[in-house]
């Protein structure tokens, strides 16, 4: 196995290019595979010596993350914490303080599980992905990148440079809740990411809603996002958001939960995740911590 | 398997080592430079005995490649206590009693000394969720989180 | 010891510990941190399969590969006969443990060891285990004990035929053992009750998760000598097992402990030493063994999964009228599981005239069982006690109160043998029926004082025994006076800061002036592994009495010194005095005043005790003493 670390995109698409190359961002997820002889790499690029991977850029309509910014970086940005509380508090939910000292949004993403704490929220939040190739860069709705339990639609010597995030707008908030059996150190039985845009009368005017773990991959679900356009929440609205996500739910039956028990759990979080981005589009609350 | 030249810091001091490059920085540190003070619990980032300081960054040295070490900083159990003078954190965890087979205890120091330069001031359940990612079996935390708690003071005042 | 209450200096208090400083540094070394000169690194090959025959195993590549110094198989072990050995709570059968060290013909579980290669490097280990050509007939596996009792199970063993059955059956099948623990007239018993409550439970397998992986060094010289470090809750055992399983005399192996992180009763067996010791003999050169994580998980003993069905009867006025338990216990890939210890434990709490323990110790396609905190009596407790509860709560009686009607008390007739001394139980009881705890108000969302939160409040028994054994402590007075204390017994939770505290207080010293340590197997006498809650209790016992051995011996000095009868001096607060006013007038000598003329009274000053804590004598003198000191309620 061969270790590179190139200092430029270009160099990283070249290397990435040859055969049985691996991108090493974090590592969190990659070391544990490498070590357990799940994959052979023969080439490990690591990416955090290209100065955009690790940099924040905000813009008037844009946030950027680099793909290899960790989770402590994240959490300690205040922009984004406050202008996207749920992406930050997803991904603060994975692993322990060591892991979040690496552990990277561009990794959560490209490992692919169908459980990524981090994935449904940057669904909900409409983030967008720029992804460097040998064909040259292009920009893919999150929800787009994962295809299956370790799969991604990246094509051959693709990887992702930078996670995009809309300005949040005002009257607009965001929320991710995940269940797990403990208390920290797990992986979601079910998540839920929930973002709101209200109008002035405090009518929800746009919405969307995605899951984890209740899928091969992480869903974005349409139906109850729609349930919730055009109410201002209330019990009905919020109990038919729940019926539409339980009804997108194609869970397996593991020891992490019963398929029943998961499809249940899928409604009720989004209720939860659901109050909450209502309380912060109303209040513009920034996250508390 | 080619070797790779490694010139890093470790605890204050130039170090420089040959590693293959699927070697953790936690087998590097532990069966190359014979710092032994971090353990080998899981090696897959659950159980926090290997913890180490990566440029100020609390991590799990096994989830860390030894090359990726190169030109930047660690910090390891090793270098806590300045000659004869334990940290207060060593100190407050032999009064507290908060070891007992003692495994698990150098990556708990390390990532309670950085919780405590991050936070000097944390309530207990901050405590409780900074560590955990660091397991003990003997103990039930509690004298763990009052040793962290009783330093916090101490160092304060 | 007398009536009177005695006052200590150590006991009761808390000194620092005195391994605490080399822990919180990182200079306590443990398993993986020895480092030897020339040391190879050691792999094993495991079997991905449950339960499948060995057709063949080629290590020629693996042997050619540069680097590699040693291979090994199940070719490489002598054949060794069925001989039971103790080990903890559960005797074990030495041929099986040499069969799970590593396969023979057949592999039993996923995990089961099969080939170990030594090599200069780790990645060239693991080059070479990846060489090694093993194939495999598959066979069918089983691994839930209701599976494995049914006639058509696959086999794992076709020479095992159950024992405990009139007559012995002439078929062979996965029940190793079959215990019963019987008094009275089940049917009776069942037919006088007026609520009876049947439940079936089952349990899973449960790791001890010891944060400290397994870990050992061997290193074997030309003419036979060796040394072996390890992290294992018995080094004079691991000694044992390397002796009978490779056919060594036990003089020429030097068993070094090394600081044991966590065992918890899985660091009673024996997975690597004598592997490293195979590698270490054929290649001449120290081998380090270290298993990961997943190793620990997919070779290493948890304590077993359970099928049980429990039968309780009791009369409208509380009183238990008959018992059954039937308990089935996983024992993994060869017999062992504690199943006796599970069927004596059941109903020892109660005292029944009608009641039945039976319990089968059932082979199964997993790793072999270990011991794990009271070895077996969770797995007959849990289910006996939660039908105890749904009985109280059937006859609509408090748990407690349940449990004190029906209590074992001084004179009970225990089905597994005994007749109960002193045990304290019913006091227990009352103690927590009149606790305060017991009848506060619960912060609860049911009466409004904390909003979704639901508190409840559980009472359950448990039974366990305390195992004495084989200890030896050494007592020698150093030359300024500061005392060194050897015992045999690996430190798993702070016996040597008990065992210092122990020996201060004998000699009326300050504890730090004692420094405990752990003798390696040729340094100290033998002394039987740390489990069975025996180390503060039995080796505690041999370091107090090689401690008053030695302070008979330092009152002989003084003796001599003043030139007066030995029986003329005493001794207190760590110093010789003259007895009394006819012994002389003399100024008191310190332990380092008597150490410092030692050479000119009779050499060196030392005790040494071995004993077995469990001689009658000592128990019931220690029981009557512990007795008199516990506080009795209402007293």
């Amino acid at each position: 196995m061969r270790y590179e670390v190139p200092a430029s995109v270009a160099a990283a698409v070249d290397l990435l290019a040859t055969p049985d190359a691996r991108v090493l961002a974090g590592g969190t997820d990659l070391l544990v595979q490498l070590r357990a002889g799940r994959i052979k790499p023969a080439t490990l690029v690591d990416i955090k010596k290209i100065p955009e991977l690790k940099q924040i850029h905000l813009e008037p309509d844009l946030i950027r993350i680099g793909a290899a910014v960790s989770g402590a970086e994240l959490g300690e940005h205040a922009t984004i914490s406050k202008e996207w509380p749920g992406v930050v508090e997803a991904f603060e939910l994975i692993g322990s303080t060591q892991v979040q000292g690496r552990a990277s949004l561009g990794g959560n993403l490209c490992n692919a599980s169908p459980a990524a704490d981090s994935v449904p929220a940057l669904i909900a939040a409409a983030a967008v992905c720029l992804i460097a190739g040998p064909g040259g860069q292009r920009s893919v709705p999150v929800e787009e990148i994962i295809t299956g339990p370790g799969r991604t639609s990246l094509q051959a010597g693709e990887f992702v440079l930078e996670i995009q995030l809309p300005r949040q707008l005002p009257n607009s908030g965001d929320a991710y809740l995940r269940l797990i059996p403990r208390t920290e150190m797990d992986i979601a039985v079910v998540g839920a990411g929930v973002n709101l845009t209200l109008d002035d009368n405090g009518v929800c005017t746009a919405a969307r809603v995605a899951l984890g773990a209740v899928a091969p991959r992480p869903l974005l679900v349409a139906e109850a996002a729609a349930a919730l356009c055009g109410t201002r929440l209330d019990d009905t609205a919020l109990e038919q958001a729940a019926a539409a996500a339980r009804n997108a739910c194609q869970p397996i039956d593991d020891k992490r939960g019963t398929v029943d028990y998961r499809i249940n759990v899928a409604g009720v979080l989004v209720k939860r995740a659901a109050r909450i981005a209502l309380q912060r589009a109303q209040q513009r609350t920034p996250r508390g911590h | 398997m080619a070797k790779y030249h490694v010139s890093t810091t470790i605890n204050g001091e130039p170090v420089e080592f040959l590693c293959e490059p699927q070697q953790t920085l936690l087998d590097v540190l532990r069966d190359d430079l014979q710092l032994t003070g971090s353990k080998e619990g899981c090696s897959s980032g659950d159980c926090g005995a290997c913890s180490v300081m990566l440029d100020g960054r609390l991590v799990c040295s096994c989830l860390v490649l030894g090359v990726e070490a190169a030109e930047r900083s660690v910090e390891t159990i090793e270098g806590m206590a300045q000659g004869e003078q334990l940290h207060p954190l060593q100190r407050k965890f032999l009064e507290h009693a908060a070891l007992q087979c003692g495994i698990c205890t150098p990556g708990f120091l390390i990532a309670a000394k950085a919780l405590l330069e991050k936070n000097p001031d944390p309530t207990e359940t901050e405590v409780r969720y900074w560590l955990a990612g660091n397991l003990c079996r003997c103990t039930g935390y509690d004298k763990i989180v009052r040793a962290v708690l009783d330093a916090a003071a101490e160092i304060r005042a | 010891m007398g009536e009177q209450e005695q006052t200590f200096r150590w006991i009761g208090k808390r000194p620092l510990r005195p391994d605490g400083v080399d822990k919180v540094t990182g200079r306590a070394r443990f398993g993986a941190d020895y480092f030897l000169p020339g040391m190879l690194s050691g792999k094993i090959l495991r079997s991905p399969h449950a339960h499948a025959r060995i057709v063949s195993i080629d290590t020629s590549a693996a042997k050619a590969l540069p680097g590699v110094k040693a291979v090994i198989t199940g070719a490489d072990w002598p054949d060794i006969p069925s001989e039971e050995a103790a080990a903890g709570e559960t005797p074990i059968n030495l041929r099986a443990l040499s069969h799970n060290l590593m396969a023979r013909d057949k592999v039993l579980y996923d995990g089961h060891a099969v080939a170990a290669v030594a090599a200069t490097s780790a990645s060239i280990a693991e080059q070479a285990l990846a060489l090694i050509k093993v194939e495999y007939e598959i066979l069918p596996h089983v691994i839930d004990v209701r599976a494995a009792i049914k006639p058509d199970a696959p086999l794992l063993h076709d020479d095992l035929y159950t024992e405990g059955m009139e007559p012995q059956p002439q078929q062979p099948s996965n029940i190793a053992k079959r215990v019963e623990f019987s008094l009275g007239d089940l049917d009776a018993g069942f037919a006088a009750a007026d609520v009876i409550i049947e439940r079936e439970f089952t349990t899973q397998p449960v790791h001890q998760g010891y944060i400290e992986p397994h870990a050992a060094i061997a290193t074997v010289s030309e003419d036979g000598q060796a040394e072996v470090w390890c992290s294992s809750q018995g080094h004079f055992t691991m000694r044992t097992y390397l002796c009978k399983l490779l056919r060594l005399e036990q003089s020429k192996v030097r068993v070094i402990p090394a600081e044991i992180g966590g065992g918890f009763g899985g660091k009673t067996l024996v997975y690597l030493e004598p592997i490293a010791f195979l590698l270490a003999r054929q290649s001449g050169r120290p081998v380090k063994l270290t298993m990961s994580r997943e190793e620990v998980f997919r070779a290493t003993g948890p304590a077993p999964g359970s099928y049980s069905r429990i039968k309780i009867g009791a009369n409208r006025d509380g009183k238990i009228t008959a018992a059954s338990a039937e308990v089935y216990l996983q024992a993994g890939a060869f017999p062992g599981a504690p199943v006796g210890p599970a069927c004596m434990a059941a109903f020892a709490p109660y005292d029944l005239a009608n009641v039945s323990a039976v319990g089968y110790d059932v082979v199964v396609n997993r790793p072999k069982v270990a011991a794990y905190r009271a070895p077996g009596a969770p797995l007959s407790e849990y289910p006996v006690e939660s039908v105890i509860d749904d009985l109280a709560k059937q006859l609509g009686i408090d748990p407690l109160q349940f449990r004190l009607q029906n209590a074992a008390h001084e004179g009970t007739q225990a089905a597994y043998g005994p007749r109960f001394k002193v045990i304290g139980y019913a006091e227990t009881l009352q103690a927590a029926l009149q606790h305060p705890h017991y009848t506060a108000p619960l912060a609860d969302s049911s009466n409004g004082s904390a909003p979704g939160i639901v508190r409840g409040r559980g009472v359950a028994s448990g039974f366990w025994f305390n195992i004495g054994g084989d200890s030896t402590a050494a007592i020698n007075i150093n030359e300024d006076g500061t005392i060194a204390l050897t015992t045999g017994s690996p430190d798993i939770g702070g016996s040597r800061a008990g065992h210092a505290m122990m020996v201060a207080e004998e000699f009326g010293i300050d504890v730090a002036q004692v420094r405990p340590l752990i003798g390696d197997t040729s340094s100290i006498g033998y002394t039987f592994l740390t489990g069975g809650s025996r180390v503060t209790f039995a080796t505690g016992m041999a370091a107090i009495e090689a401690s008053r051995k030695a302070i008979q011996e330092l009152c002989k000095r003084a003796a001599l010194i003043w030139e007066i009868d030995p029986e003329a001096v005493s001794w207190k607060d760590g110093k010789a005095f003259p007895a009394g006013p006819n012994a002389g007038d003399f100024e008191p000598l310190t332990i380092g005043d008597i150490a410092a003329k030692a050479g000119k009274t009779g050499g060196p000053i030392a005790g040494y005790a071995t004993l077995n804590a469990q001689e009658p004598d000592r128990v019931s003198a220690l029981i009557s003493a512990i007795w008199k000191s516990i506080p009795k309620p209402g007293a």
